[in-house]
């Protein structure tokens, strides 16, 4: 017995885009149509291979890398890895605690991967690795002048998530919890308050713990979400990435679908009419 | 002469140019526009003295003694 036949009112609408040759939902940024609303990124991952077996698992259609110093030892291709499995890439500027290093860091990126996307990331200090928000504006800035699409990752703040847009971002990439500490949302009001605000995609990055919190950043309204330590650290890095690719799945359809109320008091589901009576 | 590379100094032939430095590097052959000759995407980039040498210009660039090169690529991260 399937559901199918059990509701057949309900059909499966993915599986029907699917076989149409259509993503269902696509993510539709810059122009650009990506058939998944898991944004990956590749830090953390103990291996190459293991990288893409998380990669594929997770349908991630963009992942981000970053831009370090050419060493002729390391000829295992990141990149090539990428192109192979047909995965976008996103370069950020992870590291950079200025607006002067992150600029010019993203025109190499430009230069190397041939694409004028940047997730333009200035953090303030290596124990935070929070966005300084004044360099960050700065660098904004400077890179949509030069033309690059900028996803700008952002404090949870609604306020300079929507100065960000107006300097002309691409993209608002507010964090749900510092770098790599899997907390989680900490703040779900203020992801709400920045989705409620945007006219560009915005997309919840940093702080994803398991596959609940990347299901609720996209029913908190969120266009996709981007990680990467809580797959390339999990215990099973593809498991991980599978559970994930099921998890934004079904935040986003569940947002669409639209949740019930919250009410103070219960609310019988069974009609308390016409029940039988025990004499 | 002496360069700069990625932090540790280096000799390198008098007028060498920056694209004879990348196909040094990484063991490629690189055409005048900069591009690998075998057709395959290099993904590295090259910034002189804290300017980023277009792929284009690598051929026409000339280092110079004294300069500060850094040649970077995708790493994982992110």
């Amino acid at each position: 017995m399937n559901e199918t036949t059990l509701n057949p009112a309900a059909p499966d609408v993915v599986a029907a885009a699917a076989a149409a040759g259509a993503p269902a939902d696509p993510f539709v940024v810059d122009g650009v149509t990506l058939g998944s609303r898991l944004i990956m990124g590749t830090g953390g991952a103990p291996s190459l291979d293991g990288l893409g077996a998380a990669l594929v698992a997770s349908g991630t259609e963009l992942t981000t890398v970053a831009m370090r110093r050419y060493s002729p030892a390391e000829t295992g291709s990141l990149f090539q890895l990428l192109v192979d499995h047909n995965i976008r890439v996103l370069p950020n500027t992870a590291g950079c605690f200025t607006a002067r290093d992150a600029v010019l860091t993203a025109e190499l990126a430009r230069e190397a991967l041939e694409t004028d996307w940047v997730k333009l990331e200035v953090i303030a200090d290596e124990h935070t690795l929070l966005p300084d928000a004044v360099e960050l504006v700065e660098a904004t800035e400077q890179l949509v002048a030069r033309g690059f699409k900028v996803f700008a990752y952002t404090n949870d703040d609604p306020v300079l998530a929507l100065r960000l847009e107006n300097l002309g971002a691409t993209a608002v990439m507010p964090l749900g919890a510092p770098i790599g500490t899997g907390l989680g949302i900490l703040n779900p009001h203020n992801i709400e308050l920045i989705v409620a605000r945007a006219s560009v995609p915005v997309v919840l990055d940093a702080g994803i713990g398991t596959a609940s919190d990347a299901a609720l950043a996209m029913e908190l309204g969120c266009d996709a979400v981007l990680l990467a330590t809580a797959v390339t650290r999990a215990q099973d890095p593809a498991l991980m990435g599978e559970a994930f690719k099921h998890a934004v799945l079904a935040g986003r359809l569940a947002k669409k679908a639209g949740r019930i109320p919250r009410r103070e008091h219960a609310l019988a589901s069974s009609a308390m009419e016409g029940r039988a009576e025990f004499l | 002469m002496n360069i700069r590379l990625n932090g540790t100094e280096q000799s390198v032939v008098d007028g060498a140019s920056v694209s004879t430095l990348v196909s040094q590097l990484t063991g490629r052959s690189i055409g005048p526009d900069g591009r690998a000759a075998d057709g395959l995407k290099l993904g590295v980039a090259v910034a002189r003295n804290a300017e980023v040498v277009p792929r284009s210009q690598w051929h026409a660039t000339a280092l110079a003694d004294g300069d500060d090169v850094e040649l970077v690529t995708a790493v994982q991260g992110g």
